[in-house]
């Protein structure tokens, strides 16, 4: 009843080719960013908005990434957590070597370094394919890890070897660092992934999208008619470790407030996985929806008993947590698999038709 | 000359290191032979195994009646996984059967702690624990325990290989490897098949388990050491068992030697990724691995 495209006519082909052809969806998601961004920080509490929002925004921007190299480009990387951690490290450095730097372009150049560094373990792509790809990826995981534990210039020779992230400015307002108020980093954080992803979802539809999404199809029949793997797969590689890279930035400066290798380990990676693979391959809205419900299900899980009056013992509820985990996993693989974003579609496809389905 | 026979110890504790990391290897090639689906969970289905054998131990059977119980729950696990999770994800991408054992290592995981709870399990199955000293004035040292340990995992392979070859269900397991629209029509039940794999996995995995276990003791990070057996599958291929044997050898020499040798120049610890940049390096001369089928791709 609301959502139709009956009686929306275009008569360009600007219209015709907008990001969001029906105007209820572009309203729809204008009103969800708007209230992300005016309602949410003045009813949230410090609980939802630092242990929550914030950690979930910055995974959503991490699953976009790992979206664009598995979902698009359909290249299996195990190394998101790896590149994280480059961002993370080299705006680190760039942070306390350039103080005078605005704290977004430290992020951005964080994002541009775990670029490159993707772009040189991305190289192995080319003749590797599929799960032997995925197992090389994991040289970049523990390489990467071992190097910045390893090589103290990284961590500009702390004592400690875990370093605190820097406190940095914007708009007056302190936005890094644990002595920034959790509003001022929620926006700074909104932000970021409010503009990543209207890129990502611009990207992927454009021409490089669709060059990927013919790698991704049949490799050899996109070589054949006139698609370079080599620039192709590398640019996926290097978009994928800029948003990686981003996000470790922000997850270090923002939300851990320290900057550690730990934090990023190979468990970080398949988190970001299973963020994509539940969210829906190859969709960015999917990105979000996969981001919030592997985040908020081990949450929901070790609270839920506690609402029904049930005292269970704790360490009985995580190894429970894991099994549920584990299991709604397989669940969802083998009820959806392609995803909540796919549901989601299916859901429109009925709205169209509500109240009067044929 | 002591040099010389330092360098023979350290390949020899890393041929004994390597047999142990084809071990876990083995699990993980049987099962992507007959399915295609390269299984996550093998790690944790090693600690697994391992949790139930040091259960049943401490409850106080012998020896022989917990790993015929262990292995009895390992068949059974190999039925659930095939009655609840397989027989729905045929003919989907492997993307998503890796990422249902991705799930099922999850679940297996909290089911094990939940059984026997999350402590460290010391395990003492009786692997004789001196050390041997050979070569002129005795310079080097041999483990018992590592010979032991390579001793039992050659013969798992002997016996695995000789299981492929003569018996029956060997037969078809081949069969089914080679082309499965082949094996059904010509009336291979799919379905038994999958279970019988998963069961040989399962074993390989009680056997894997309780040599790791008696070294290390039963504990969680047994599941990591599993993700060392990846770049030994992917060096020697990831169809092959004779490539799993081989890789296993190069990864676990080259990573000791290396660890001896380069680590002190760069700041020790390599062995963590040394196995991993190996088998890249390696894959980019060879993308199918030492043993791996030659990949043919067609438009």
């Amino acid at each position: 009843m609301f959502y139709r495209e009956a009686g929306i006519f275009k008569t360009s082909y600007a219209a015709d080719q907008a990001l969001f052809r029906i105007p209820f969806d572009r309203i729809f998601v204008i009103s969800v960013v708007l209230f992300a961004a005016l309602v949410i920080p003045v009813i949230g509490n410090e609980y939802w908005l630092g242990s929550i929002l914030i950690p979930t925004l910055i995974m959503a921007i991490a699953t976009i990434g790992l979206n664009i190299l598995l979902g698009y480009c359909g290249q299996l990387s195990l190394g998101t957590g790896a590149f994280m951690a480059a961002g993370a490290f080299m705006g680190y450095k760039i942070a306390t070597a350039f103080p005078w730097m605005p704290i977004w372009a430290v992020v951005i150049l964080g994002g541009i370094c775990a670029a490159m560094i993707g772009v040189a373990f991305g190289l192995p792509s080319l003749r590797i394919k599929g799960f032997y790809l995925a197992v090389t990826t994991l040289a970049a995981q523990f390489f990467l890890l071992w190097l910045f534990q390893k090589v103290p210039w990284f961590v500009n020779y702390s004592i400690s070897g875990v370093p605190t992230a820097p406190p940095r400015e914007m708009f007056g307002y302190l936005v890094t660092g644990a002595e920034a108020s959790v509003e001022a980093r929620y926006l700074f954080i909104l932000a970021f992934t409010v503009i990543l992803a209207l890129i990502a979802a611009n990207l992927v539809r454009g021409r490089i999208g669709r060059t990927w999404m013919a790698i991704r199809d049949m490799d050899i029949a996109a070589e054949l008619i006139g698609i370079k793997p080599l620039p192709t797969k590398l640019s996926a590689f290097a978009v994928s470790s800029f948003y990686c890279g981003v996000a470790g930035v922000l997850w270090a400066f923002c939300y851990i407030n320290t900057v550690e290798a730990t934090a990023f380990d190979i468990f970080r990676s398949f988190t970001v996985l299973f963020m994509v693979i539940i969210g829906g391959l190859g969709s960015i809205l999917g990105c979000f929806l996969g981001a919030f419900f592997i985040f908020l299900l081990p949450i929901f899980l070790n609270s839920a008993p506690g609402w029904v009056g049930l005292e269970v013992p704790t360490e009985l509820i995580s190894h429970v947590e894991f099994m549920v985990f584990g299991a709604l996993i397989v669940f969802f693989l083998i009820v959806e698999p392609h995803g909540l974003a796919r549901l989601w579609a299916i859901t429109k496809e009925k709205l169209r038709l509500w109240p009067f389905p044929y | 000359m002591l040099e010389f026979w330092f360098f023979i110890e350290v390949v020899l504790n890393g041929m004994f290191a390597g047999t142990m990391y084809a071990l876990i290897a083995l699990g993980f090639v049987l099962i992507f032979k007959a399915s295609g689906v390269f299984n996550f969970a093998q790690g944790f289905m090693v600690l697994f195994a391992a949790l139930c054998f040091v259960g049943f131990l401490e409850m106080g059977l012998p020896m022989i009646v917990a790993f015929v119980l262990a292995g009895a729950i390992m068949v059974a696990w190999a039925f659930a996984v095939e009655r609840f999770v397989l027989r729905y994800l045929v003919n989907q991408e492997p993307i998503i059967l890796f990422m249902a054992t991705i799930g099922i290592a999850f679940f297996l995981e909290g089911f094990g702690e939940l059984l026997w709870g999350a402590d460290v399990h010391p395990l003492d199955i009786g692997i004789p624990d001196g050390a041997w000293f050979v070569g002129p004035d005795g310079v080097m040292m041999v483990q018992q325990f590592d010979v032991s340990a390579a001793i039992i995992a050659g013969g798992l392979v002997a016996v695995l290989a000789l299981f492929f070859t003569y018996t029956r269900i060997g037969r078809a397991l081949r069969a089914v490897a080679d082309d499965h629209q082949a094996a059904l029509s010509v009336g291979i039940p799919l379905n038994q098949i999958w279970i019988i794999v998963w069961a040989v996995a399962g074993l390989v995995a009680l056997v894997a388990g309780i040599i790791w276990g008696s070294r290390l003791g039963v504990q969680f990070s047994l599941s990591i050491l599993a993700l060392k057996a990846l770049p030994v599958l992917i060096l020697g291929g990831f169809t092959s068992v004779p490539g799993a044997i081989v890789g296993g050898l190069i990864i676990g020499v080259g990573e000791k030697v290396a660890e001896i040798y380069l680590g002190p120049y760069i700041g020790g610890g390599i062995e963590e990724w040394f196995a991993y940049v190996v088998a890249m390096l390696f894959l980019l001369y060879r993308p199918q691995g030492l043993f791996g089928d030659k990949i043919i791709e067609r438009v």
